[in-house]
């Protein structure tokens, strides 16, 4: 389309106005405090400049490397178990079922909940008093009592270290679960039909078929849900406030959780600059990765 | 596809027990409890009396009451947290659907200098999380108040926008925030739909005299209602349930509903039923959305997933 040069850029100045603001600025504040001790409410001119020390004390702090390797011990869990339950469900109902519109409609509806309201549900099953959860592990455990050296007894689920992982990870599949799910499904069925139908016809078994054809196939779906789902275990923060705060002692506190204790409770802005910081180039690395796999300018021919 | 594999599925012998459907199906149901169970838990429990939240034996048939809703209602700010919810809720959906229809319109259509180099930085700086956004501005937020994001740059709103007005500056900030977030996933979106759209419509409308703004919002939008769904959804989705920076930015006045919501949490005494209710009424809006589009919101998940 033929235009004036001035035209586009004012299209996309909305846009563009309020990305710099929203996320640019943002960044920008994150570079510049990470140069500076200043505490939450001081007045900007009570700023002090340090130099690199807030990244030296980013690179020997213990704190923030346990809660990162946190982070990693609850990702791995995570994306594992949501990635085998999320697949196996996408290939098990593959095949178009009666009431696929039901089905599909419930599978969804995780994933449009609050994430507060996730962590509070969580919170009541989880309770050590009142919770649904430990009321059923004692009956079971009651009725069979051999099956309570298998942990059917009560538990104080969000009071043990242990615990508290188990119960963040458990809240974290039954969540998101249903979008590797949706995801991968939506691979499968955008398979070339004449391919499967070559390899039934050939007497491929469906184990064979699965391994050998579906999934390599799917290989780049796959990977990007996996990335999708590992740059929102390190963005997620609000289950995990809500359910443990981190705790307990810091058993829970994954590298966003640091992040926002520091600045709030610590009320250390410029050394929680210097963690977000951190949180940013991890979390643009694996977006700049992510786009070598999904990037919609690849299929657009004329970019 | 699916048509073809079923004929081949048919021309088996007939008359053996079909085990694949059966567990199939089980495996459904299972999956189908799984995900109700903590939900209906929510819910049941948001309509008991504290008699039957704190007996042993969890009761799952009991005596509904309305207690729990009345509470909040009354003893609570529960009505403004609503407004300021559904203010910013609605208000980072427009303006997204505008800002994101204009920039996808300016991409897909024209070129310009500079087109590849914003379209790629719009890409990567999508995941920055929220955490990161709140604790970057805070400090200047609370020093200055709203507009002064960046140090040493001021600039005031104009008089009745001010601290603890209808609408504040912490709510103009969390539309702000919210629709950046979802801005790069949206301009991507209505970018696909756009290229869809036969570029005869507009050079039609050109001739007949039509200038840009007229085309995009004549021609282009009215032809868009499935992408702007789509994106609706997402970003209401966000704005709806955002947490952390609402907690941050928020004050009495403006708070949203997740941070009434979180209030909640209490180390002892914690009033469940009250919880509960409240969380109910947070889903909801969601909830309704999910039972008339489900099909949008899997085909917005699977166009962040294979097209960015």
């Amino acid at each position: 389309m033929r235009t004036n040069k001035v035209v586009p850029y004012l299209f996309l100045l909305p846009a563009l106005a309020i990305l710099a603001l929203g996320l640019m600025v943002p960044l920008y504040n994150a570079v510049l405090l990470s140069f500076y001790d200043w505490n939450f409410g001081q007045p900007w001119s009570a700023a002090r400049p340090l130099g690199f020390a807030n990244f030296e004390r980013l690179w020997n702090d213990p704190v923030v490397w346990r809660s990162v390797r946190t982070t990693f011990v609850f990702g791995f869990w995570v994306v594992t178990l949501e990635m085998l339950i999320g697949v196996s469900m996408a290939l098990l109902l593959e095949k178009a079922v009666r009431g696929a519109t039901f089905f599909r409609t419930i599978f969804v509806m995780p994933l449009m909940i609050a994430p507060v309201v996730v962590g509070l549900i969580w919170r009541y099953l989880l309770d050590a008093r009142n919770g649904i959860v430990n009321f059923y592990l004692l009956q079971i455990g009651e009725a069979v009592p051999v099956l309570q050296n298998f942990g059917f007894k009560a538990h104080t689920w969000l009071g043990d270290p242990t615990l508290a992982m188990v119960s963040i990870i458990v809240s974290d599949v039954w969540q998101w679960t249903p979008f590797v799910f949706m995801i991968v499904l939506a691979g499968l069925q955008g398979l070339p039909g004449d391919v499967m139908e070559a390899a039934y016809i050939d007497g491929a078994s469906w184990w064979r078929m699965t391994w050998h054809i579906k999934l390599p196939m799917l290989r780049n779906i796959l990977l990007i849900a996996l990335l999708m789902r590992v740059i929102d275990v390190f963005r997620a923060l609000e289950v995990i406030f809500v359910m443990t705060g981190g705790g307990p002692g810091s058993s829970t506190r994954v590298l966003s959780l640091t992040l926002f204790q520091t600045a709030f409770t610590s009320r250390d802005l410029g050394y929680a600059s210097t963690i977000a910081l951190l949180l940013s180039v991890i979390l643009i690395v694996f977006s700049l990765v992510l786009l070598l796999f999904s990037n919609p300018l690849k299929d657009k021919a004329d970019f | 596809m699916a048509g073809t594999l079923d004929r081949a599925v048919d021309d088996r012998p007939r008359r053996r027990i079909p085990w694949g459907d059966i567990s199939r199906y089980a495996a459904l149901i299972v999956f189908t409890l799984i995900t109700l169970a903590p939900v209906y838990v929510m819910f049941a429990t948001s309509f008991k009396e504290l008699v039957d939240i704190q007996s042993r034996v969890p009761r799952w048939i009991f005596m509904p009451t309305l207690t729990n809703y009345e509470t909040i209602i009354t003893q609570y700010r529960f009505l403004p947290y609503l407004i300021s919810s559904a203010v910013i809720g609605l208000g980072s959906t427009a303006i997204t659907l505008l800002t994101a229809g204009m920039a996808a319109f300016a991409l897909a259509r024209m070129r310009f200098p500079g087109r590849g180099l914003i379209a790629q930085t719009t890409l990567v700086i999508r995941m920055i999380p929220p955490a990161v956004l709140a604790v970057t501005v805070i400090g200047f937020w609370i020093a200055w108040g709203i507009g002064d994001l960046v140090p040493g740059i001021r600039f005031t709103l104009p008089e009745g926008l001010g601290r603890g007005n209808f609408l504040d500056g912490s709510q103009l900030g969390l539309m702000l925030f919210y629709t950046a977030l979802n801005l790069p996933f949206s301009i991507w979106l209505l970018f696909g739909f756009i290229k869809q759209i036969p570029v005869e419509l507009e050079e039609a409308a050109i001739v007949d005299g039509a200038n840009l703004l007229q085309v995009l919002f004549r021609v282009i939008f009215p032809l868009m209602g499935a992408g702007f769904a789509v994106s609706a959804i997402f970003t209401f989705r966000i704005a709806w349930n955002e947490f952390i920076l609402a907690l941050m930015l928020t004050n009495r006045f403006t708070k949203t509903l997740p941070v009434f919501a979180a209030e909640f949490i209490r180390d002892d005494g914690v009033q469940w039923g009250q919880m509960m209710a409240v969380g109910t009424l947070i889903v909801i809006p969601p909830m309704l959305i999910t039972f008339f589009a489900a099909r949008q919101i899997i085909q917005g998940v699977a166009a962040g997933a294979v097209k960015g």
